[in-house]
């Protein structure tokens, strides 16, 4: 089990506010790894800080070691359109590019000199699960699909690049459970080829779909390991009370 | 007793916002009908196709109309690459601190300096220090300044309407601040700015007092429309017309011609950019 993506001492505040404390967590290749906890503990902080999200604000202060496999994913030498090439996003909220379907896709190939034609697309799509439901609308604008079809969209988005790792930020968590079935099903799917982090509300999305979960509560980790082992003997009290939510 | 005061007081409150609502209406109404029933008669081919002649007792207008499109296209020339710009350093890259919270401000207040100062502000600059005399030039450039607080005033609230989670989604595919800009965050804020830029030249077209002093002639018997000499304008035309002229009783039909085209020259443009917010949002909806 080779490690991809991992955070040695992490350190994050946003001025005065210290959002996380001391993390130290592995995301093995190839598999799932959740991260639960309740509103504002810092999973998402924590997922954002691997993409480099947080360079955006001004007030983030962020030590620590960051890695993707031996790439320091701060290291002045590293572009950060490089990493986010390497680490794809998909967010709470589906957020398509108001353009068209195809050009939704095509849109990242281009800006990163990728080869960009009809067939890398559809791969894409297909890769989503989507091509099937899209394929004679590529030109139609992509706000006009239903939510859960976005969300596909976005996630289709992510994979056009080939990341090597896929952030997802709570991607079921504004879908009916239909679609939300069809992004986890979609999700465990593409554990094969991608190394995937999840923040999740949702116990039951954990326990379906993720390897390994990863307890925060404010802004530390409290206790994580195997799905199964957290979700059914879990060692921490606070664990326990939150999966069986007794507070969150 | 109690059911019977609070009716008369919501009738008392319907009542006082519907009449102030129609006396708006009313002297609206009244505006375009003078100006209309009055210069209706005067419009015809030969009134926006020929120069002013005689004194400007006879002819058409048709060099005040080439004066004010010149000066509109300067101003939307002058105004809008530096506008959008400076809009968009202000609310993309520039950081949230009292030296960006002090020239918004500034923007904001400059918006509300009445259009004589800039006149005054052109005829010292440009006409003078810049020695490029009273002509369409500094006027345009005059009327560009003017113009430039309203522009960046709208680009900036249509960019701001974009959420975050648009930026979020093209940098998160790789693409630098700058592509987000250029390809995600201008073409979602476009019918905003397009309206703005529409709106805030439509008021630069009807100006009179910063071209006063900087360019605008009293009287030109032929077509002009050359950058380096002096123009008839619409708006100064009609300040003429109405109160200058030694014979006013018989250039009074002229005058309300030219007021009735001023007026149809900044309802077409107002109605452009009322299209283009239409058009904008079919297609965002729909298509």
């Amino acid at each position: 089990m080779k490690t991809k993506l991992s955070a040695e001492n992490l350190n994050i505040s946003f001025g005065t506010k210290h959002v996380l404390k001391n993390i130290d967590i592995q995301f093995v290749e190839n598999q799932i790894t959740a991260l639960i906890g309740p509103s504002g503990c810092g999973k998402s902080t924590l997922l954002r800080s691997f993409n480099r999200m947080h360079d955006l604000s001004s007030d983030a202060k962020i030590t620590g070691k960051l890695q993707l496999e031996d790439l320091d994913l701060y290291a002045k030498s590293v572009p950060v359109t490089e990493i986010r090439k390497r680490i794809g996003m998909v967010f709470q909220k589906a957020n398509p590019f108001p353009k068209s379907i195809y050009e939704n896709i095509a849109y990242g190939l281009r800006i990163n000199n990728l080869p960009c034609d009809k067939s890398v697309v559809e791969k894409a799509l297909r890769e989503a699960f989507l091509w099937e439901e899209v394929k004679n609308d590529l030109k139609m604008p992509a706000t006009r699909l239903s939510g859960g079809q976005q969300q596909r969209l976005c996630i289709a988005r992510a994979v056009a690049l080939r990341p090597e790792v896929i952030l997802m930020d709570e991607p079921c968590s504004a879908l009916d459970p239909v679609s939300t079935l069809k992004i986890e099903e979609l999700i465990v799917y593409l554990k094969k080829k991608y190394t995937i982090a999840i923040v999740t509300h949702n116990m039951q999305q954990a326990q379906r779909i993720a390897d390994k979960t990863v307890f925060l509560y404010l802004g530390e980790i409290k206790e994580e390991g195997p799905t199964k082992k957290i979700f059914e003997s879990p060692e921490n009290e606070m664990t326990a009370n939150y999966i069986h939510g007794h507070f969150g | 007793m109690l059911l019977k005061s609070s009716k008369i007081s919501t009738v008392i409150e319907w009542g006082t916002l519907l009449i102030s609502t129609l006396l708006v209406c009313f002297f609206l109404v009244v505006v375009i009908w003078e100006i209309v029933s009055k210069g209706a008669g005067q419009l015809s081919w030969e009134f926006i196709s020929k120069v002013p002649s005689e004194g400007m007792t006879k002819g058409g207008i048709l060099t005040p109309i080439v004066g004010t499109v010149m000066l509109t296209l300067l101003t939307a020339l002058f105004a809008i690459p530096f506008g959008v710009c400076c809009a968009i350093y202000l609310n993309e890259y520039a950081e949230d601190n009292w030296l960006t919270r002090t020239i918004r401000a500034s923007i904001r207040n400059l918006s509300g300096v009445p259009s004589i100062i800039y006149g005054l502000f052109g005829l010292a600059l440009f006409v003078q220090a810049l020695q490029l005399g009273t002509s369409l030039l500094a006027s345009g450039l005059t009327l560009g300044l003017l113009s430039l607080p309203y522009i960046i005033t709208t680009t900036e609230e249509a960019l701001m309407r974009i959420p975050n989670s648009t930026r979020e989604a093209a940098l998160a595919v790789g693409a630098t601040k700058f592509e987000t800009i250029k390809d995600v965050v201008l073409p979602s804020a476009m019918p905003g700015i397009l309206t703005g830029v529409v709106l805030t030249l439509s008021r630069a077209a009807g100006e009179t007092a910063p071209i006063l002093f900087t360019g605008a002639a009293f009287y030109i018997n032929q077509s002009s429309g050359y950058l380096d000499q002096e123009f008839m304008a619409l708006p100064y035309h009609l300040y003429m017309l109405s109160t200058q002229h030694q014979s006013i009783e018989e250039v009074r039909p002229i005058a309300y011609g030219t007021a009735l085209v001023l007026i149809i020259v900044v309802f077409f443009m107002n109605l452009t950019a009322f299209y283009i917010r239409f058009k904008y949002r079919k297609n965002a909806t729909e298509m």
